[in-house]
């Protein structure tokens, strides 16, 4: 049967292997040829796309900020304060995200990171998040959390207690 | 050490082409955020938060930038421009803020232009001040 509630499956890393609650936190992401765009990008030349690359790390930065205020605020991208690309990320590489939250208010953060492969530094990402039923002037949005789905907060199962990662997930259903 | 004007001007410059992608030259004490140096409302917040940084300040953002919550107050507004009391508000939020030639046209548009990198320079220096005297 069609399931008219199927979201668009869009998450860029794969697991988090450390969370500093407020602090940091460290994913990683698995690159295979598996994944379609990969052969367009470019073909007989795979590389991630590094706007992808910034996905990944405004999830894991995003996850971060979000878990900070127990996941009350809606986390949306607001800036990328700096990209800087200093190799490819190839199918086959394991690469780490690590982002930091250097300041956060009630109605923003601000986030430094950089990713790494094998040790070696592929790019340094620094991002910025509005909460934003707190800013846009008033402006309101649908009740419900639509940023950090159950599959989201999912990642997080083992690394933070239940009680801050959401507590029994209102079934997401897909 | 008290930092001159100078100095706070540099440190303002720089948070200000870092935060903006702007060039230097740019970045003069008349120049408006928004008109001259096309701020929007997220560079805000980002100002804010390497402004700290920078010199090592708490900033409340109402406080730097609170022409947001004078004009979500419609007691303050009415036909496009602010009121008396809207005015005394503004006038008492933004000490850091020369608000005459605003006064005589208070149209709510122009409210942008009262944000000029000299007013942050004055900000800052007021902050310092302050911190320093307690």
């Amino acid at each position: 049967m069609l399931n008219i509630n199927a979201k668009m499956r869009w998450i860029w890393i794969d697991k988090f292997v450390e969370f500093n609650s407020g602090k940091s936190a460290v994913a990683v992401k698995n690159v295979t040829l598996a994944e379609e765009h990969l052969h367009d990008h470019f073909p007989g030349f795979p590389v991630m796309p590094e706007t992808l690359c910034i996905e990944a790390m405004a999830q894991t930065a995003g996850i971060l900020v979000g878990e900070a205020k127990k996941f009350q605020e809606k986390v949306i991208l607001a800036k990328v304060k700096k990209a800087v690309f200093f190799d490819y990320v190839k199918p086959g590489d394991t690469i780490n995200i690590h982002a930091r939250i250097e300041s956060i208010t009630s109605e923003a953060a601000s986030t430094d990171g950089k990713i790494t492969c094998a040790d070696k530094l592929v790019a340094e990402i620094d991002l910025m998040f509005s909460h934003i039923d707190r800013n846009l002037a008033g402006k309101e949005f649908p009740e419900e959390n639509f940023v950090f789905t159950d599959t989201f907060k999912s990642l997080l199962r083992g690394l933070v207690p239940a009680d801050r990662s959401g507590g029994t997930p209102e079934s997401e259903q897909d | 050490m008290a930092m001159s004007r100078d100095d706070i001007f540099q440190g303002v410059q720089e948070v200000l082409v870092d935060a903006l992608g702007v060039d230097n030259e740019e970045v003069t004490a008349q120049a408006t955020l928004m008109g001259d140096l096309g701020a929007e409302s997220i560079d805000f917040l980002d100002i804010v938060f390497r402004l700290e940084k920078a010199f090592a300040i708490k900033i409340p953002r109402e406080e730097l930038f609170p022409a947001e919550n004078v004009m979500n107050n419609p007691e303050y507004i009415s036909d496009g421009k602010l009121t008396e009391k809207g005015l005394a508000e503004l006038r008492e939020r933004m000490p850091h803020t020369d608000i005459a030639e605003f006064e005589s046209d208070p149209d709510v548009d122009k409210l942008g232009d009262l944000f000029t990198v000299g007013a942050i320079v004055n900000y800052v220096e007021a902050k310092l001040d302050s911190s320093v005297s307690k």
